[in-house]
């Protein structure tokens, strides 16, 4: 409770801190003829320049994408001549757990993406059942990095070819002897991806595949690898979304996970969400999500309620 | 013979202009060249009064513009309209277009769309057409 107040709090501060701030670059976004201060081309980085809903929204690992999904789109609204910087809240609330995740990104010409984000997955009552302690916490650090290879998801609408790019997560887990016990190899793991992501413009459609190599379970919040199978295995991501209008998006999302663990089986993933970008500096999400079994609770269905705020 | 083929032509354009009419519903769905001129009047009055891109219209003759673009978006919808202006790339070297200014012209567009009451999924038709021109627009 304490937590859900607290990131409130830092959440209204963010947004005020964003859109106070929107207006000072909107005046600095204009073409650079005329030199200006340091400062003033150091807002002008912030070009916020990509039309709304191109930079997506940022996804559980706080990396540019759907909800679950990962997208080959640079996050943030910068082009590539600028950048762009947001910052991410996501709840979401599962029968008998729940799960808050954080983080900054930032995007740089609209090529390279750097993320962060801090997950915190709540036991809750079955923290207790399992002798753990109520409301026992596993926190997940994640370190990402994604670079854009070829292709423009936006612009290329006269050809085939999407959006691709390539990334890495570096996670890591506290509570190493738990998730040893459970039997997880290891607390922490690095996951690498690669995304394919079109804007079927015309159709008013966007498409994203995504691979991922990983040996996290459960996204890593139960370790990574484990006594049933310690190696990487392909998994599968995909979202499908269409736009209603420039601030209004509804779609699904697939994503696929390993099933390492001896103790419990593994489902896999999905969601349908409605995004709604009220500006370019902040977006909410709200989906419907099924994380199926985790551990010993079947049917985590459940709200997922995110908020995006950028300069 | 002379006259033979001249009439053949002028049946040839005849057809292939009433068949571009009745295969590409854009150009209706945009209200046809009189609906794409109202967009145009309005968009053109978006990019002059936005600060982000109206110093870049300084040296340009408004009017043959206007023109231009209402005939240029006609001939990309499948309308039955001839572009005499220059080429986008021509149109468009020297200066110095980012693709931020790119995506202004964009949004200014998409507002005069939606003021002519053209549908979402429509204007994302028309914008599908027009975004590889970014490769020739967008030149910084």
């Amino acid at each position: 409770m304490i937590h859900i107040a607290s990131r409130a709090v830092l959440a209204a501060l963010f947004v005020t801190a964003a859109t106070a701030a929107a207006p000072a670059f909107a005046d600095d976004s204009t073409p650079s003829s005329g030199g200006g201060s340091v400062v003033d081309q150091g807002m002008a980085m912030f070009d916020d320049g990509k039309l709304l809903a191109t930079g997506g929204v940022s996804d559980l690992e706080g990396a540019g994408g759907g909800g679950l999904a990962t997208w080959a789109l640079t996050t943030g609204y910068g082009t590539r001549d600028g950048v762009g910087l947001d910052g991410h809240f996501t709840y979401i609330a599962l029968p008998d757990y729940s799960l808050w995740t954080e983080g900054v990104a930032v995007g740089l010409w609209d090529r390279v993406e750097l993320s962060y984000a801090h997950l915190t997955f709540d036991t809750e009552k079955v923290g207790a059942t399992l002798g753990l302690g109520k409301d026992f916490e596993f926190d997940q650090d994640v370190v990402g990095a994604k670079v854009k290879i070829v292709g423009d998801a936006v612009y290329d609408q006269d050809s085939w070819i999407p959006q691709v790019a390539v990334g890495a997560q570096y996670k890591s887990t506290d509570h190493v002897d738990i998730l040893h016990a459970v039997g997880a190899k290891s607390g922490d793991g690095t996951d690498f991806y690669i995304a394919a992501t079109k804007l079927f413009l015309a159709e008013s459609l966007l498409v994203d595949v995504t691979l991922r190599e990983t040996k996290a379970n459960q996204f890593g919040i139960l370790g990574f690898g484990g006594d049933k199978n310690d190696s990487y295995s392909t998994e599968f991501e995909g979202s499908a979304a269409y736009l209603f209008s420039r601030d209004f998006a509804v779609g699904g999302e697939v994503r696929t996970k390993p099933d390492n663990l001896g103790i419990a089986r593994e489902d896999d993933a999905w969601d349908v969400f409605a995004a709604y970008f009220i500006n370019k500096h902040v977006s909410v999400t709200l989906a419907y999500l099924d994380l199926g079994n985790i551990v010993i609770k079947d049917n985590q269905q459940g709200a997922y309620l995110s908020l995006q705020v950028g300069l | 013979m002379l006259r033979k083929l001249a009439l053949a032509a002028t049946a040839a354009l005849t057809i292939s202009t009433s068949l571009a009419l009745a295969d590409d519903p854009l150009f209706h769905d945009l209200g046809g060249r009189d609906g794409i001129a109202t967009i145009v009047d309005d968009a053109t009055s978006n990019f002059l009064a936005d600060p982000r891109i109206k110093a870049t219209f300084d040296n340009t003759n408004m009017d043959r513009f206007k023109t231009n673009l209402t005939d240029q978006l006609c001939v990309v919808a499948g309308g039955p309209c001839v572009y005499k202006g220059q080429s986008m790339h021509d149109a468009h070297k020297g200066l110095h277009l980012t693709n931020a200014d790119f995506n202004a012209l964009v949004e200014d567009l998409q507002a005069g769309m939606e003021k002519a009451g053209v549908s979402f999924a429509t204007q994302n038709r028309l914008l599908a057409r027009l975004a590889p021109m970014h490769r020739d627009v967008v030149t910084k």
